[in-house]
């Protein structure tokens, strides 16, 4: 039962939300208690997991492996968690800073319906399931992106709605494949029969449909133009929450599919990912490297950090998938508290524009007191949670023989360093410069400053948090790892066998 | 029946992509809506069909006899139908919207999204 209320609450509070239509307060404040009761849930499921083992809820009590099944395991446990963390921070930062335009047109609702469906996405335990659950998000994300109708958010929905659209055509495409390979749809019963199909090349074959579609979502190398092109142009608070979630789930799903289902060729699936994953490091970075706008050096930059996670799921050895989900862990909580802070100094400053702002460290010391800690945590020096998550997939990398992809990863992390110290000397160290006015409007949100610096406080707090005290995370992925590349437990408990 | 499906699938494809790479935004939108009933026939023709043999159980028996008309396929297809029909009922709304603010048709004039690079430019000129 305690795997169904992470899932429902965020449902309740949208529902709630639409009945307080009128009042945009109330909206806000219900989203943000709803979100941190779903973490406070989150978190039980998470330690039920760990003591228990893998729960399942059969819907409407039709058995595995012709019902709907919802299954939480560990890696879904943490990604709820975080989930509700970067939710409950995000909506938190939202009420001071979103427009009332935007927020008497439903922003809430759709905020919590996305998280509704992202958790929805962390628990199907079917893959059908899966696909319905990706389009609640994206449903709710292609109005979040929308919301507000100003040119640029709509032109980057095109790019966006398209792009999303068909990876789900090739996901679909993929589904009726695997469907008519197996004749099953749950993980588990999938996971048991694939061993057995005889045309190992059509699984394989299957494999890179949904590599394909889960890599438009995660933005992998040859298909992440749609990144960096439609990130930037909604409201920082939007920005912060899909860069925090909505990759990641693509990464999710590539974890799931390609740990428990599609080891039937792992050498050919992992050098294929190990040459996207490093090809999507360095384009990604050297993207970020060569942008003049806040926005959209983090667009770029979660494009080469997806690079880093796709590392591990190639390695595909208990320390690397650890990696993978520490990574995780690390970046969905620095990218959003670094677009955040993007916005904050939008806030204090009027602009995204690197040469139009400067002078925040003498203005407003705590702020860049903020962005250092988060940026260096990204660029991954220690004692900062980023460290440890690089130090892991490089220690893999050492282990799996793949020198050449732990240079690429040392490598792309020095150019990381290169375009956060850009943004540090642009924005916070330089004088601000003279009378140049930038071309687009500046309008601050309503609320007090504290409220929109306390989200962002709690997120850098976590960071060093995690980088300080990084033994039980690093136990808990290790445990998570085990329990991913270990299939049976998954596949006995969800067949109830 | 078979080839005739996988033709016609492997034709709303080719269709779907070739209005997608056009410049057009009501283009784009019609490659949508084709891209999401290629992937529906592909579900459909992969989901083992079969002619007359509805899936009922005969009486006495425990199971359905094969050969038997498989209908998970088919409710794919129809939730798959449910959801692509909102998104892209969404998207027409978008484009209308987009043609509102931007008066074009034209994806290569959809450009405000990276102007970045020209208006630093600007500003640097300006700085110097």
């Amino acid at each position: 039962m305690s795997l169904l209320l992470p899932l429902f609450i965020p449902f309740v509070a949208a529902v709630l939300c639409l009945a307080w239509w009128k009042d945009r307060r109330v909206q806000g404040w219900l989203s943000v208690v709803g979100l941190a009761a779903m973490f406070a849930s989150a978190l039980k499921l998470l330690f039920t997991v760990r003591a228990e083992g893998i729960q399942v809820v059969n819907a409407g009590g039709w058995d595995a492996p012709f019902g709907i099944v919802l299954a939480a395991d560990l890696l879904s446990a943490i990604m709820l968690c975080v989930t509700a963390l970067i939710g409950f921070t995000v909506t938190l930062y939202s009420i001071p800073a979103v427009d009332v335009k935007r927020e008497s047109y439903g922003y809430y609702p759709l905020l919590n319906m996305l998280i509704f469906g992202v958790s929805g996405a962390f628990l199907a335990g079917d893959i059908f399931n899966l696909y319905v659950w990706f389009e609640i998000m994206l449903m709710s994300s292609f109005v979040l992106l929308a919301l507000g109708g100003e040119k640029r958010q709509l032109e980057g929905a095109i790019m966006y709605v398209t792009i999303n659209f068909l990876s789900s055509a090739i996901f679909l495409a993929g589904v009726g494949i695997l469907y008519s390979l197996t004749g099953t749809l749950n993980f588990a019963d999938l996971a048991l029969r694939l061993g057995s199909v005889p045309e190992t090349g059509l699984v394989t074959l299957v494999s890179m449909f949904f590599l394909v579609s889960f890599g438009i979502k995660a933005a992998i190398f040859p298909l992440f133009f749609w990144l960096p092109a439609s990130y930037h142009t909604p409201p920082i608070a939007v920005s912060a929450i899909f860069s925090g979630l909505l990759t990641k789930v693509g990464v999710y799903a590539l974890l799931r599919v390609f740990t428990l289902l599609f080891v039937q060729d792992i050498p050919y699936t992992s050098t294929v990912l190990m040459i996207l994953a490093a090809i999507t490091m360095i384009v990604g970075v050297l993207g970020a490297a060569a942008q003049w706008d806040f926005r959209r050096i983090l667009s770029f930059s979660i494009v080469s950090q997806i690079g880093y996670m796709v590392v591990g799921i190639a390695l595909f050895t208990p320390l690397a998938i650890a990696g993978t989900i520490f990574f995780l862990i690390h970046n969905m909580v620095v990218k959003t508290s670094l677009f955040l802070i993007s916005g904050l100094v939008h806030h204090v400053k009027g602009s995204y524009k690197l040469r139009y702002i400067g002078g925040v460290y003498r203005d407003h010391f705590w702020l860049s007191l903020l962005f250092l800690v988060a940026a260096l945590s990204l660029a991954g020096l220690p004692p900062f949670s980023g460290f440890w998550a690089k130090f892991i997939l490089v220690k893999a990398g050492i282990e799996a023989g793949q020198f050449w992809l732990v240079l690429v990863v040392i490598a792309s992390s020095l150019m990381t360093l290169y375009y956060l110290t850009k943004i540090w000397n642009e924005v916070f160290w330089t004088n601000e410069p003279e009378e140049l006015d930038d071309p687009e409007p500046h309008t601050p949100g309503p609320g007090p400053l504290w409220l929109m610096v306390l989200p962002v406080g709690i997120l850098v707090g976590i960071t060093l948090a995690i980088g300080l005290n990084a033994e039980p995370i690093f136990d808990l992925a290790k445990e998570t790892a085990e329990q991913l590349l270990g299939r049976e437990e998954y596949i006995n408990k969800v067949l109830g066998r | 029946m078979g080839l005739l499906l996988a033709l016609i699938t492997g034709i709303l494809y080719s269709a779907a992509f070739y209005m997608m790479l056009r410049r057009s935004l009501v283009k784009l939108i019609i490659g949508l809506v084709l891209v999401g009933h290629a992937s529906n026939m592909a579900i459909f023709t992969m989901g083992r069909l079969s002619k007359g043999n509805p899936p009922f159980i005969a009486e006495g028996a425990e199971v359905v006899t094969e050969p038997y008309a498989d209908p998970v396929p088919q409710a794919l297809i129809l939730t798959a139908i449910v959801i692509g029909f909102g998104i892209q009922a969404f998207a027409i709304v978008l484009i209308k919207r987009v043609y509102q603010e931007t008066r074009s048709d034209d994806l290569d004039k959809l450009q405000t999204t990276d102007d970045g690079l020209v208006r630093i430019v600007k500003a640097k000129r300006k700085k110097s």
